[in-house]
């Protein structure tokens, strides 16, 4: 079991990256930033089942992080959202050189 | 004495002066919230900042001069944890004494933007406090979390808020990278601790382990990240520019000095045996980060880009200390920190006072005869300029900072010198625009068109005085604080299970 976990984790946060450098929507880039976190919470829960409880108190730890970033980071995008009235990446471009 | 981190009381007694800080900015919190937005508030707040910065400045002296050790665990009581807490606690009590002033011209009135600076500096003492990776991590996100908010603190500025987009988004792709290499490291070695991840790679005979390996790669990427090494260097010159000025500072000195912290003690303490990994790709990095950054740095109009690519080239000359990783090479990180402080803070500060509200006048241009109208600014702003470039005399500690960097480079047991003379060559580069600040102040007429710079403000002359006195006195008398930094190294554990010497420096 644990090869076939680490595998989907694995996918999973292949998926996260490949979401983040490709899609232009901020909430989408985000979500694929937090499916990457969770693909991690999947390999250090099928590690911890090896290792004992370490993984599993780090997944606690990762989440409550997650929590965190997510109420700043969606404050930030509405933010942006009040200035420029589009999440969209291709817009956001005051910032170049 | 030594602490047994084991116990509840003598954990707590390590963590002292983060305790002291996290408590103070809690209660400053609350004092933020008491009262309405007003300037004087912000103000009052501000100058509470700064107390419990003074606070916890005594208490990490104190600690560093009293000197301790700690069991296994999760909290490393060396002299290098309080070097580098010294350099973020000056740090930060420069961006809140600028931060004040700033503030009340560009119409920030949020008292919090101040205590958001002291929950930053907790989560960098934590970062060089740690020694395991999920402390690491906490403190980590603990410091970008409160960074990002800075960043996008002036709600009317648009440039602002698009930094703090970019910041927030590849901030946390790198934390994600970062997460993953330390899943990958626990897999491999069934541990978090640091020391124990550098134990175990040797007990468990770990040196060509696959995940381990794509671990050490993903944590590479994760710090490359967060130090704005070439080629993950891509958001820098954007937040820089857009974020407020003292923030702007507080980022380029304070954070990059905490993720260079936390990635030196990692990478000497956990990853010392499996050099052969990543020493290659490193070196390539730091090639690259000292090239790109110079060159690119050359061709900026607006003074806060250029200072941006002026700090991805100094993250080049520090992973060279990284690179070199012997007791010298910790010395040598551990100084240039604090001279790259310094410079880079003092610049920032004329950067500030140059500045116009709404982050006008920010180009090389505006700097034009700069020294017809304000002479002590132009000087200033030359011997920040001097000190980056690691002029000898007139750049004061800027040049001992480059001297024991290449000192270090060459005397250690791996083939750094075409990085060292690399960094030579590169430095000769970075005159170019270095110079060229100073022949736009110097030696070309002040516009006629030119707009008067406003008089600088009363904290804004401390730090400026401050960072200036400290570039050159220390470049008189080096001695002593490199007899600090010589002293200042990551160390094992006391008590630990192998023989130093496998865990520690070489």
């Amino acid at each position: 079991m644990l090869a076939e976990s680490l595998a989907l984790s694995a996918a999973l946060f292949a998926i996260g990256v490949v979401g983040v450098l490709t899609r232009r929507n901020a909430i989408i880039v985000f979500m694929c930033v937090e499916l990457m976190l969770n693909a991690v919470n999947l390999s250090f829960v099928a590690l911890s089942k090896l290792y004992g409880a370490t993984g599993q108190v780090f997944v606690i730890f990762v989440m409550t992080v997650a929590a965190a970033e997510a109420a700043v980071g969606l404050a930030i995008i509405i933010a942006i959202f009040r200035h420029k009235q589009t999440v969209n990446l291709q817009n956001i471009n005051l910032l170049r050189g | 004495m030594n602490y047994d981190l084991l116990i509840p009381g003598q954990l707590l007694g390590a963590l002292t002066p983060d305790l002291i800080l996290m408590g103070g900015a809690m209660l400053l919190m609350l004092a933020a919230a008491w009262r309405p937005e007003s300037e004087g508030h912000q103000r009052t707040v501000g100058f509470g900042a700064l107390i419990v910065l003074g606070i916890t400045f005594l208490s990490v002296l104190w600690f560093g001069a009293k000197g301790g050790t700690a069991g296994p665990g999760v909290i490393a009581m060396d002299r290098f944890r309080w070097a580098a807490d010294i350099i973020f606690l000056l740090a930060a009590m420069g961006t809140i004494a600028l931060g004040i002033e700033h503030n009340v011209r560009d119409g920030i009135r949020y008292a919090e933007s101040h205590v958001l600076v002291l929950f930053a500096t907790s989560g960098m003492m934590i970062m060089a406090a740690a020694r395991d990776l999920m402390i690491l991590f906490i403190g980590l996100e603990l410091m970008s979390i409160a960074v990002y908010v800075l960043v996008g603190i002036n709600r009317r500025s648009e440039r602002s808020a698009e930094a703090a987009l970019k910041y927030f988004l590849l901030g946390a792709f790198a934390t994600g990278f970062l997460l993953y290499g330390i899943a990958l490291v626990y897999g491999a070695t069934g541990s978090t601790n640091i020391t124990v991840i550098g134990e175990r790679i040797f007990s468990y005979q770990l040196h060509h382990n696959a995940m381990l390996m794509v671990g050490i790669g993903l944590l590479l990427v994760g710090f490359g990240f967060k130090v704005a090494a070439v080629p993950f260097h891509m958001w820098a010159p954007d937040v820089y520019e857009g974020a407020p000025t003292p923030i702007t500072a507080f980022m380029a000195s304070a954070v990059k000095a905490a993720a260079f912290a936390a990635f030196f003690r990692v990478w000497i303490d956990a990853f010392n045996l499996v050099d052969f990994a990543w020493f290659a790709p490193l070196w390539w990095v730091a090639a690259f980060t000292m090239i790109v950054g110079n060159v690119v740095a050359l061709s900026q109009r607006n003074i806060k880009r250029m200072l941006a690519y002026s700090s991805i080239a100094h993250s080049g000359y520090l992973l060279l200390a990284v690179l070199a990783g012997s007791r010298l090479g910790s010395a040598a990180f551990l100084f240039y920190l604090l001279a790259y402080t310094f410079a880079t803070f003092g610049a920032f500060a004329v950067v500030a006072t140059v500045s116009r509200a709404g982050e006008q006048g920010l180009n090389i241009a505006d700097y034009d005869g700069l020294w017809l109208t304000r002479p002590w600014l132009a000087a200033g702003m030359a011997a920040c300029m001097l000190a980056l470039l690691g002029f000898p005399i007139f750049g004061g500690v800027g040049f001992f900072a480059k001297w024991y960097l290449l000192q270090a480079a060459l005397t250690t047991q791996y083939n750094l010198i075409p990085l060292a003379v690399l960094l030579v060559l590169t430095s000769v580069v970075s005159a170019g625009y270095y110079l060229g600040v100073i022949r736009a102040m110097f030696m070309k007429p002040r516009p006629e068109d030119a707009v008067e710079i406003a008089a600088t403000g009363k904290l804004t002359r401390v730090v400026l005085g401050v960072t200036i006195a400290a570039i050159l006195g220390l470049g008189i008398f080096p001695s002593r604080l490199v007899r600090l930094t010589r002293s200042s190294v990551p160390t094992p554990p006391v008590a630990a299970l192998v023989p130093q010497g496998t865990t520690s420096v070489r």
